[in-house]
Order: C-alpha cells, then sequence, then structure tokens
C-alpha cells in the first residue's frame, strides 16, 4: 500500500514537472523570451515571462547574509538581493545576460559625471525618491552612508574601495568623528539635496562601479544604530523588513512609498507581494525543496550539491528546469615565489606544463563544473581575450617534455620538492591537489599535500606570508571571484604588487612592476575600450610572468523550479536576478 | 532527602564551573599552545579586508591580548552580576547570568539560546516518548518471545536503527513524506510558527519519529538484554512460585529491575538532546540550539560556542540529577540504603 502510495506520488510529481511552464503575458527587456521548459532556458533570455504580481517568493539560504545593512556586506548574493530594499546611486541593469553588464543610473539621474582628470565624480539625485517612513532621500544621507562605511572596526564586511579611492585626509568615519555636520569629511559634497560630489585622492575612470555599491544606498543619519542597523534597514527599494528573526529568516513585504514612475532604467519588477528567506537551512534539502517545487530560489546562487548536479542532468524531466551559469570565477593555483625554486621562472613554467589541465577540470565535476582556463581573466569580463602560452587546449593531459626542459632551465633537471596546500573543507580543491601531485610527479617534481581550514586559510594559512615561507607552501590551490565584472574588479586584488599585506592575501606572487604602472594607466584611461584592452595587456604579461597556473572557469548549475516567472541569468551577479523574479500563484 | 538534594545541587553548580573552565582553556588557550596569536584569534571578528592593525585593535577590544585568567574571570563575573559590551557605537548591557555576547551577530547569547530552546525541548520530549515507549515495548517483547519472528525481525530494524545515520533516514524521510507525498509540512518548519497544536506535532513528527528510530533500537536492545538477564534471576521464580500472574512477574518484578540502567542513560541522552539535537536540528533545519551549535562552530564565534557547550552541561547535570532521584521510585533498594 505505501509503495502504491510512494508510486503515486513520484509519477504525480512527475507529470507536474511535465506540464512545463505556463505562458508569459508581459513583456521582459531581455535578448528573447522562453515559456518552454528546457535546459539553458534562462540564459541569455527571459524564462517565464511575466508581469502578473503577487504571490509570495520563497528564497533560502544553506548559511548566513555576511551583514544585510548596505554598509556591510561583500557577498555577490547580498549585491544581487539587496536591490529589492535597497537603491544604491548606480546599479547593474536587470536584462539578461551580457545586458546585465550595463551600469544604470538607480538613487542618481545619470551616471557619473567625471572630472577631466577622473578624480571628481558628480551625481544628482532623482527626484521623488522616499524611504519607507515617507520622508524624502537626500544627497546628505548618501554621504552619511559612505561615511559609515568607511569604518571598518564597526562595519567590518564590506569592501575597502572607499577608503582606498576618497581623498579622506585622515577621516575614520561618522563613528568615531562624532560631529554630526560631518565638516571633516571633506571627500564627499552635498552642495543642495539633490547633488552629491565625490573627490578621490587618485584617477578612477570606472567610479560609477563605486557607486553601484551596497554603501551609498542612503541612510539618515538620525536612524542608524550602528552594527544593529542590519536588524532593520530602512528602505527605499520596492519591499521593506516586516520581519527579522537573527540567524533564522526574514520577510519583505511591499514598500508602499517605493514608486515605479521614479526607478525607469534599472528594470525591476517588484512583482511578489511577499519575500520570505529562511536562513541556515541544509542545502541538500534546499536541493530537495527545490525540485519538489517547495522552494524557489536557493539565495547563495552557488548553484546546486554536486550529487544533485548529477542526478539533475541525467534525468531530462529535472534537466529541463536547470541552467548553467557562468561564473566570472577562476580556480587557480600560485605561486609561492618566495618558496624556492619557484623564484626562478623556468620552475614555475615547468609546473605549467605538466599539470593535467583535464585532471583539474575533473576536480570541480568535470564540464558541468567549468571549463578548462588558459588565462587569469574569465570570459565574462568585458575586454577579455583568449590567452594560451602554455598550450593547455591543445595539450589538456599536460606536456611532458617541454616540463623536463623548462626544469632543466631551471637547473632542477631531476626535480624537487614543494608543498601544496588547499581548504580542507573543499572535496574540490583536495581533488584538485591530488591531481597536481599525480601529474607533477611524472617529472620528478615530489610535493606533499598541506590541508588548512578554510575560514583562516587567508589570514592565517596559506595567505599569511610568514606562514607560508616558514612551511614552504611553494603552490596553493585557491579560487577567485570578480567584485563585479570589470577588469578593476577582477584583476586587482590579485595582480597588484601594493595589495600585498601580511595576511590575508590573495596575491602574494606577482610583484612586477610593469604590472603595476598598466593597472594605473588603466584607472586612469576614461575610454571604455581602451581600458579594457589594458586589462587583457595585464593578463597577458602575468600569464608570461608564470604567476599563476589558471584551473578552471567556474561554471555553476541552478535549479529553475517550474512556478518562477521572469527567470534569467544576470551575467553582473552570475547567478538569477533577484529583483524580476516572479511566482505563479 | 533534601540534605541530598542541595548537596547534589552545590556539587552541580562547581562542576559547571569547571566545565566552563575547561571549555574556556579549550578555546582560548589551546589555539595559542598550536602557535595563534591573539590577533589570530581576532582576526575571526573583522572583515576579510582588515590589516594587521586594525586585526590588533579588535584583539585589545575584544580582551584577547588580557591574560586568559583575566579573561575567564571576566566571563564569571558576567555569570554572576552581568556585563557591559563596547560595541563600537552603543554599549550593550547583558543582564546575569549573562553568557557572553557575539561580536559576529551583536547580541547577547542567553536571549538567544532561551529563544531557541522551545523548538529543541519540542523536539527532545517528543522523540524521547517515542523512543522510550517503542525501545522499551520492544525490548521486553522481543526478550519475552526470544528467538521467535518477532525478536529476530525487531532486533534487525533495531540494528538498522543504531547503523544508519539521521542525516541519511531523516533526507529520505523528507524525500518521501514531505516533497513526494506531501504528508508533512517541508524542512525547515518551524514548530512555534504554527497555528494550532495538530500543525505543532506535524512539523515535528518526521524529526520525532527519526530521531526516536535511532534512540528507540538502542534501548530496545538494551531492554531486552536487561530483561533476558532479569528473568533468568531467582526472585522471577520465586516470584512465579508464589502464583503470581505472569503479567505482574513481568512488569512488577521483571521490568521494573531492568528499567534501572535504562534510566541512567535515558537522562544522560535526554539531557545531551537538550543542549541540542546537533544532527536532527541540522537535517530537518530546526531553528534549535543544535543549529545554534553548528553556526556558531562554522564561525568560529567562540562567546556562543561556549554559550552553547554551558548550557548543554546544565541539561546533562540536571537530567543526571532527576535520574538520580527517580532511581528511588524505581529501586526501593536505592531508597532504603
Amino acid at each position: 500500500m505505501r509503495v502504491t502510495a510512494i508510486a503515486a506520488g513520484v509519477a504525480l510529481a512527475i507529470s507536474l514537472s511535465a506540464c512545463g511552464g505556463s505562458s508569459g503575458d508581459g513583456d521582459s527587456d531581455g535578448g528573447g523570451e522562453n515559456s518552454t521548459p528546457e535546459f539553458n532556458a534562462g540564459v541569455n533570455k527571459v524564462y517565464n515571462p511575466s508581469d502578473t504580481k503577487g504571490g509570495t517568493l520563497k528564497m533560502a539560504n544553506d548559511a548566513d547574509f555576511d551583514s544585510l545593512d548596505p554598509g556591510d556586506t561583500y557577498y555577490g548574493y547580498s549585491w544581487n538581493f539587496i536591490r529589492n530594499y535597497t537603491r544604491s546611486l548606480v546599479t547593474f541593469k536587470s536584462a539578461p545576460g551580457e545586458k546585465s553588464n550595463e551600469l544604470v543610473p538607480d538613487l542618481a539621474e545619470s551616471l557619473g559625471e567625471a572630472s577631466p582628470d577622473a578624480k571628481t565624480w558628480t551625481y544628482k539625485l532623482r527626484e521623488g525618491i522616499k524611504y519607507e517612513d515617507g520622508t524624502p532621500v537626500k544627497s546628505e544621507d548618501v554621504k552619511y552612508a559612505v561615511a559609515r562605511s568607511l569604518d571598518k572596526d564597526i562595519l567590518v564586511n564590506g569592501p575597502t574601495y572607499f577608503n582606498d579611492f576618497l581623498d579622506l585626509k585622515g577621516y575614520a568615519g561618522p563613528y568615531k568623528d562624532k560631529d554630526p555636520t560631518m565638516k571633516n569629511f571633506k571627500a564627499i559634497e552635498t552642495p543642495d539635496d539633490r547633488t552629491i560630489i565625490f573627490h578621490l585622492i587618485k584617477p578612477f575612470s570606472g567610479f560609477d562601479y563605486l557607486a553601484m555599491l551596497p554603501a551609498t544606498a542612503p541612510v539618515p543619519a538620525a536612524k542608524d544604530t550602528g552594527t544593529k542597523y542590519k536588524e532593520h534597514v530602512l528602505s527605499t527599494g520596492p519591499y521593506m523588513f516586516a520581519s527579522n528573526e537573527l540567524e533564522k529568516r526574514f520577510t519583505l513585504t511591499r514598500n508602499k512609498y517605493y514608486d515605479p514612475k521614479t526607478d525607469p532604467d534599472t528594470g525591476r519588477k517588484a512583482l511578489p507581494d511577499e519575500i520570505t528567506v529562511d536562513l541556515n537551512v541544509n542545502q541538500e534539502d534546499i536541493d530537495q525543496r527545490l525540485q519538489a517545487g517547495d522552494l524557489d530560489v536557493a539565495i547563495s546562487g552557488l548553484g546546486v550539491l554536486a550529487e544533485t548536479r548529477a542526478t539533475i542532468l541525467q534525468d531530462p524531466d529535472q534537466k529541463k528546469f536547470s541552467d548553467t551559469a557562468d561564473q566570472a570565477r577562476l580556480w587557480f593555483t600560485s605561486f609561492d615565489n618566495s618558496v624556492k625554486p619557484f623564484d626562478n621562472i623556468h620552475c614555475r613554467k615547468a609546473v605549467m606544463y605538466a599539470t593535467d589541465h583535464e585532471g583539474y577540470l575533473r576536480a570541480y565535476g568535470g564540464s558541468s563544473g567549468g571549463k578548462i582556463a588558459t588565462n587569469l581573466m574569465p570570459p565574462l569580463i568585458p575586454g577579455y581575450k583568449k590567452i594560451d602560452l602554455y598550450e593547455f587546449e591543445s595539450k589538456p593531459n599536460g606536456d611532458i617534455d617541454k616540463a623536463k626542459d623548462e626544469l632543466k632551465q631551471c637547473g632542477q633537471p631531476d626535480g624537487f620538492t614543494t608543498n601544496i596546500s588547499y581548504r580542507a573543507e573543499r572535496a574540490a580543491e583536495k581533488a584538485t591537489a591530488e591531481t597536481l601531485q599525480q601529474s607533477l610527479d611524472k617529472v620528478g617534481i615530489k610535493t606533499e599535500l598541506k590541508a588548512y581550514p578554510q575560514d583562516d586559510y587567508g589570514k592565517i594559512y596559506a595567505g599569511n606570508v610568514a606562514f607560508s615561507t616558514k612551511n614552504q607552501l611553494g603552490l596553493r590551490v585557491y579560487g577567485w571571484g570578480a567584485d563585479w565584472n570589470d577588469g578593476f574588479g577582477f584583476l586587482s586584488q590579485i595582480v597588484d604588487s601594493r595589495v600585498i599585506r601580511p595576511a590575508g592575501n590573495t596575491n602574494f606572487n606577482v610583484k612586477d612592476p610593469e604590472i603595476d604602472a598598466l593597472l594605473d594607466k588603466a584607472l586612469s584611461t576614461l575610454d571604455t575600450k581602451e581600458r579594457e584592452g589594458l586589462w587583457a595587456d595585464i593578463d597577458q604579461k602575468v600569464m608570461e610572468g608564470a604567476y599563476y597556473l589558471p584551473g578552471v572557469d567556474a561554471k555553476q548549475l541552478l535549479y529553475r523550479p517550474e512556478r518562477l516567472t521572469n527567470v534569467f541569468i544576470t551575467n553582473a551577479y552570475n547567478m538569477y536576478d533577484y529583483t524580476t523574479l516572479g511566482v505563479q500563484k | 532527602m533534601i540534605v541530598y538534594i542541595i548537596r547534589r545541587l552545590i556539587a552541580a553548580v562547581l562542576l559547571l564551573f569547571v566545565v566552563t573552565a575547561v571549555v574556556f582553556v579549550i578555546f582560548f588557550e589551546v589555539p595559542r599552545l598550536g602557535g595563534q596569536t591573539a590577533d589570530d584569534l581576532a582576526s575571526r571578528y573583522v572583515g576579510k579586508t582588515a590589516g594587521p592593525e586594525q586585526t590588533h585593535l579588535a584583539a585589545e577590544r575584544l580582551g584577547f591580548t588580557d591574560p586568559l585568567y583575566e579573561q575567564y574571570g571576566r566571563f564569571v563575573k558576567g555569570l554572576v552580576a552581568g556585563a557591559d559590551y563596547d560595541t563600537g557605537t552603543s554599549v550593550e548591557h547583558c543582564p546575569a547570568p549573562c553568557l557572553g555576547y557575539s561580536f559576529k551577530t551583536q547580541n547577547a547569547v542567553l536571549p538567544d539560546l532561551l529563544d531557541r530552546l522551545p523548538v529543541t525541548l519540542s523536539l527532545a520530549a517528543g522523540a524521547a516518548v517515542l523512543w522510550l515507549l517503542g525501545g522499551v515495548a520492544t525490548g521486553v517483547l522481543s526478550a519475552l518471545k526470544r528467538g521467535s519472528v518477532f525478536d529476530r525481525g525487531a532486533m534487525g530494524i533495531a540494528l538498522a536503527g543504531v547503523s544508519l545515520p539521521i542525516f541519511f533516514t531523516g533526507l529520505l524521510a523528507l524525500s518521501i513524506f514531505s516533497y513526494n507525498l506531501k504528508w508533512t509540512p517541508p524542512g525547515g518548519t518551524n514548530p512555534l510558527d504554527q497555528d494550532n497544536p495538530w500543525d505543532w506535532a506535524a512539523s515535528l513528527i518526521l524529526p520525532w519519529i527519526t530521531l526516536a528510530f535511532l534512540y528507540a533500537a538502542q534501548y530496545a536492545r538494551l531492554t531486552r538484554a536487561g530483561m533476558l538477564e532479569t528473568m533468568q534471576e531467582d526472585f522471577i521464580r520465586t516470584a512465579r512460585a508464589k502464583g503470581l500472574r505472569e503479567r505482574s512477574v513481568v512488569i512488577k518484578h521483571g521490568l521494573r529491575s531492568a528499567l534501572t540502567p535504562i534510566l541512567t542513560i535515558f537522562g544522560l541522552d535526554l539531557g545531551l538532546l537538550l543542549g541540542g539535537a546537533i544532527l536532527t536540528e541540522t537535517t530537518f533545519s530546526l531553528p534549535g540550539i543544535g543549529q545554534y551549535a553548528v553556526i556558531a562552530l562554522r564561525n568560529q564565534d567562540l562567546p556562543k560556542v561556549l554559550g552553547v557547550t554551558l548550557i548543554g552541561a546544565v541539561f546533562i547535570i540536571l537530567a543526571n540529577l532527576i535520574v538520580d532521584l527517580l532511581y528511588a521510585v524505581v529501586d526501593p533498594r536505592v531508597r532504603t540504603s
């Protein structure tokens, strides 16, 4: 009896899945529409377009946000989601595929106006934008929001771009400098209620990307509760907090003071009446609930688990509800050049040639986990140019002869010994370390594998200069994703020698004055095409120097439950766009 | 009896202080012995972009640079008299008994634990009833019908129950009953958010059964072994010779005697569960103390880890105290001694 009931349930589930998505009834902003459930129906086009409002969008997260405070968050999915309850000066357009890389004005009337030297940027706020309590947004609120985000003792999670680029003259934020007029904060001027002027310490041609950061979402000084502000952020977006149970769940409901007429450029749809987000949910259960249609979105955007991925891809009835999202993320192995003999470029090149690149890809799940990377910048970054100096594509299992030749030039014809570090909790990185060990062994490079806890990997272990040198961590398995899809967003933290610090490093191997000079040149180049060419030049230099062993350009498999409408992958965040989703009731 | 209880309570309080001291040493001193500095400890409380100076300032603000005895002294003082914590933008008062303050989530630990306790209590109490009734009844019947099909079948299932991990049986149960048959609510349903007792029970029935399956299996095997041994005793033969009904012999004499070791284990198990049913709460995404412990460990949030450990110790000590008192009820020999 029970077996029959289970079989009936399974059959019902399958038959429901086979019904497919309903037809849409509205327009989309994308480069195409599609209401037929099929594999990758949400890639580069809108799946199930609709303008129908109502219902509850159910989201879940296997962990927690770093913070819901716009001035204190650094997670990609958080930047994607936060646009539902905040509006920054500028944002990425909500549109499928490459169109999502376009920056459009949000709180501001237009993109920033730069001075000729790219050191002064001016924005003007739109008229009529209000907080959830009905009070109008003023330029001084944006100034205050940026000012509070500078204090990394208090709001510890966000990026430090404003600290790095604004001409602060020692100003440390309103929690330390308690003058309510902020007269010591001269890096931002607000001559009237709608104008805001940023003064930079050095040129930054891509400042609109900083104006996109959630930290530019306005915060009225009188409503700031410091570290507690995350418990109820004052909304300027289409939704506001109805409830927030820390580490458990929160619910967003409509903000009646959000006026879509003030939001003509971003592509926000604001379809559901309510958005619920469950936190710290078991990832296996999230995958099951997505497939059962009980949950709409896994908010982390990291895709389903490896075992779920295999099940989905083998079952056509499941596969048609999934999308592969290319990521602006590279899985790589970096050299510590202070560990001998990696101070010699030929020994680094020997590793480049000896590596089994297919093995590297297999460690990340094969073709569903990405593709073999030949250079540093992922293809999603504008200006990407394919560079394959070491013939990874034509010799995917490595080139033993060339590796041995490089070893001779390095003065180590019989090979050498070194250590490979990886993050202990990451199965793919362990598999990577193992495949490297096997392929390097073929040319006489003997390696020992060293696992370290991921939470402290950068700060205490492999990213700590003293620890790495002392423990002779010649090779470090790791990964890096762009803060935003732009050469600076991807490259600055991993190739600029001036970002190297005692601990917490991603880069401590690239110390090339030419590369630093190219980075500076790009920052002062206002012409987009010319600037993108410079990013490619930097990539070329990095590969010529054999500073990094590129591994895999990452992909994720996202599941798109049947009742979701307006679904598409935004390249800006490499996951579904969270401001356009709707649900069938 | 009252003197005995008071003596046990004093011992329990002393034991709790020993537990806090040991946990404190494990989480705050052992990492130092392993080469980590105060700044390394503080690095978990600063952002990933923090420089060494900023990290050192955080270490000083959090008190990690102070000698261990001072840090422990502050913790104990907080337990007894409460404490104030400077968040940088305000001073938060944590009233006694203050189990610490999380600088990651910016709130005191005890209110968090008390907020989550009803979920854990709901889970542990329901599961305990199920496993105690199911396990003991199965064990008794198996012992009485030794070698029968029932005995072999029950012990086979018990073996499976002991062997199968909760993250397997739990996910399987969710897959079948929640997502395919739709008989029960999905994972992550908070029992305390339900409108009526029926929905509350429905949201917990799968976690109860899954958890009880594991424990019932152990209890069935223990009860069976105890009953087999007891039923061979002379006093059982005497009871039968006196002409007592078999039902009385089994329940009043056999089971009562075999229950004593079961009760001991039950106290420990229940106390342990009240301190957080980690696997069950994680598998079913229940926002109880067990899930809190996992989050605290994952984030290396030491005050929370300390708080969870302490509350777990409180429950284990209390449960053992109650069990000791119950001995006197179950076993008259304890009373007389």
